[in-house]
């Protein structure tokens, strides 16, 4: 096997972990306990898309997919922030 | 399906090793949240995909298009350093998030808040009991 065919399997694999990852992370979206729970899930979520998204840009040689990832780290980042202030406080903006 | 360029095969090797740890470490993480027993203990498991599989997979995206392109392409770090940055944020206000909604609700798992007044401010030893 060449080497590169080997790179091609590995992100394979690599693919396959990452999704079954988010299987976990949504699992304990859609079925956790608490609210806290929920929106830990979904921050782990964001997470494993956006390296999931970088993978498929090793995968595919492209540059397009490292910006979707940019932009998914980002709108992980305020979407939890207001998320856990909204438990907090019970409102986001005050 | 896939476009791999060339590679010398040393390299491709590096690049699949670094994917391959950081997916194992993220899902180890992932598997973690899925089987921890409470909220305060599954709060740390996925920061395992959030640094080290996150790093991990970050190098091995900047090496592969380093070696493809033939010049020094950094722009992952862009995303290592921002995840670095927000990741203990949102966790810490999640946490106190949580603490709070525990401690509203009378919960006796977690550790009752401090009154502020009984604090002692830095640079002060506590004072002795007083007989009356």
């Amino acid at each position: 096997m060449s080497a590169l065919g080997f790179l091609g399997w590995a992100i394979v694999a690599a693919q396959v972990m990452l999704g079954l990852a988010m299987c976990c992370a949504t699992f304990r979206l859609a079925t956790g306990p608490r609210a806290q729970d929920r929106i830990l899930g979904l921050d782990t979520l964001y997470v494993t898309a956006m390296l999931m998204l970088v993978t498929f840009g090793i995968r595919t040689g492209s540059t397009l997919y490292f910006e979707a990832a940019l932009v998914i780290g980002l709108l992980g980042f305020v979407s939890t922030v207001a998320l856990a202030k909204f438990l907090m406080r019970g409102e986001v903006i005050e | 399906m896939t476009a791999l360029g060339d590679l010398p095969a040393w390299a491709a090797f590096l690049v699949a090793f670094c994917v391959l740890l950081g997916a194992a470490v993220t899902l180890i993480g992932s598997i973690g949240l899925l089987r921890l027993s409470n909220f305060y203990a599954r709060v740390h498991a996925p920061t395992l995909g959030a640094t080290l599989g996150m790093v991990s997979i970050l190098l091995g995206s900047a090496f592969y298009f380093t070696m493809l392109e033939g010049r020094p392409v950094v722009h992952e770090i862009l995303i290592a350093v921002f995840v670095t940055l927000t990741t203990p944020v949102t966790l810490m206000l999640l946490a106190r998030a949580a603490l709070y909604r525990d401690r509203t609700e009378g919960s006796t798992e977690v550790p009752a808040s401090e009154v502020v007044e009984d604090l002692i401010p830095p640079g002060q030893e506590r004072p002795k009991e007083r007989m009356p």
